[in-house]
């Protein structure tokens, strides 16, 4: 009873770190998060999936939920530890980002990538301004590891997507 | 250190350093790429192959072979275990000086490593290790977009003008004289599939020649002879001064100045 609800204080923690190269969309949002365990009642561990293997982000993500963390865990209890691992089991999926993240991305300036995807299958993007569909891939790869860059052609505006990312061991 | 353990960082060397000294000679081209796309394309797909040498490394660190920073700072190159080809100049000059680069010899060699990695990481995910099948799960997510990238480059300027055309011929035939040091899983091959680690060497050589052979169907080029192994194989920690002399290059801040990397 009593961990659950620090699970929830825990979680609540993470909705406040953020993607450093995202500022306005948090790590819960993206799906990062895969789980949070209490040990021994006083060892918090929070499993993260890193979206791309080469993110330099993930240093300062960890930081970032530790030093956060820390705060609320000592109002808890003192003797309360917490460490942050990176797992790529299960891989992050462009699936595991939530309705809210994807209309953040959007109203950023950044179009959410299709939930669904299968590799080899055209990728149809939508303009994050004009929502048109009339849009131009100009490079796949972008200013970020998961970010790729395109052209609308109605209202022309340059603007960029997240990568879908699908799990393609299941195909 | 058992012998199953060493059979396994046998193995996991070889891929951590194919992707760590790739993703070096990729990174060389920062700025001196065709066009500025590329530069960003290219950079993108470095930075990405670095990490999936750091998701190797991080599998030897965990089953003791030491300190990922060292393992890939600190090592002497005849206990590098990437294959020769990958390992060689990107053409005369240096990046600072007069870089004479080759484009051509880098979209074949990329290419045709992007079509093994792929061969190679679709084997991977039935290892016996269950690490080595999750990080290889993971990096076929990624390297879809890189083997999309490299086959756009191949396939057109294979399809191009005729200097284009005979210089991507002779850059390919240059990269088939070591490509069998690519497919080469070393000394240790028959205990490594004894343990399910990786199919055998045929298997991969087999797959990747069927997948090689479709695309030069389509682009009508022949070639007959086998894949060789000129250089040496680097499997067994043979390698050439470009290793070493790339090595030194990546090694002069950590070697240099320990306090410089201890943040």
């Amino acid at each position: 009873m009593k961990n659950s609800h620090l699970k929830d204080e825990v979680r609540r923690v993470l909705q406040q770190v953020t993607d450093p190269e995202m500022p306005f969309i948090n790590i819960v949002e993206l799906g990062m998060l895969e789980d949070i365990t209490i040990q021994d009642d006083d060892f918090v561990q929070v499993t993260l999936l890193p979206t791309f293997s080469g993110c330099p982000a993930l240093d300062m993500i960890k930081a970032d939920v530790k030093e956060k963390a820390k705060k609320l865990l000592n109002e808890w209890n003192n003797d309360l530890m917490i460490e942050v691992i990176f797992s790529f089991h299960p891989p992050w999926t462009t699936d595991r980002i939530s309705e809210e993240g994807k209309e953040k991305l959007k109203r950023n300036g950044i179009s959410p990538p299709p939930a669904q995807y299968t590799a080899g299958e055209s990728w149809r993007i939508a303009c994050p301004y004009c929502n048109s569909m009339y849009t131009t891939m100009e490079n796949i790869f972008g200013p970020t590891a998961c970010r790729s860059i395109l052209y609308c052609n109605q209202c022309k505006n340059p603007f960029e997507a997240m990568k879908p990312i699908a799990n393609l061991s299941r195909i | 250190m058992q012998r199953d353990e060493f059979i396994l960082c046998e193995l996991l060397y070889q891929f951590a350093d194919d992707n760590f000294i790739l993703a070096y000679r990729g990174s060389e081209w920062l700025g001196l790429a065709p066009h500025i796309e590329e530069d960003v394309a290219f950079s993108s797909i470095n930075q990405d192959m670095m990490g999936h040498a750091v998701m190797y490394y991080s599998l030897l660190e965990e089953i003791g072979a030491g300190n990922m920073d060292d393992l890939s700072h600190s090592r002497k190159p005849q206990n590098f275990r990437n294959a020769i080809l990958l390992e060689l100049k990107n053409g005369s000059g240096h990046y600072l000086e007069n870089p004479d680069y080759d484009w051509a010899f880098t979209v074949a060699r990329n290419f045709l490593f992007s079509v093994f990695k792929q061969v190679r990481l679709e084997a991977l995910t039935q290892s016996s290790y269950e690490p080595l099948k999750q990080t290889a799960v993971k990096i076929l997510s990624e390297h879809y977009y890189h083997f999309m990238h490299w086959e756009t480059w191949f396939m057109q300027l294979m399809s191009s003008t005729k200097e284009a055309r005979e210089r991507m011929e002779q850059a390919v035939l240059r990269c088939w004289k070591e490509f069998a040091g690519v497919i080469s899983i070393g000394m240790y091959s028959a205990e490594m599939n004894k343990r399910k680690l990786i199919c055998s060497e045929a298997d991969l050589r087999k797959a990747w020649l069927d997948k090689m052979e479709n695309v030069f169907q389509k682009l009508k080029f022949k070639i007959e002879e086998p894949p060789g192994m000129e250089s040496g194989n680097g499997r067994n920690g043979e390698h050439t001064d470009d290793l070493t002399e790339a090595l030194k290059v990546l090694n002069e801040v950590y070697g240099g100045d320990k306090e410089a990397v201890s943040w």
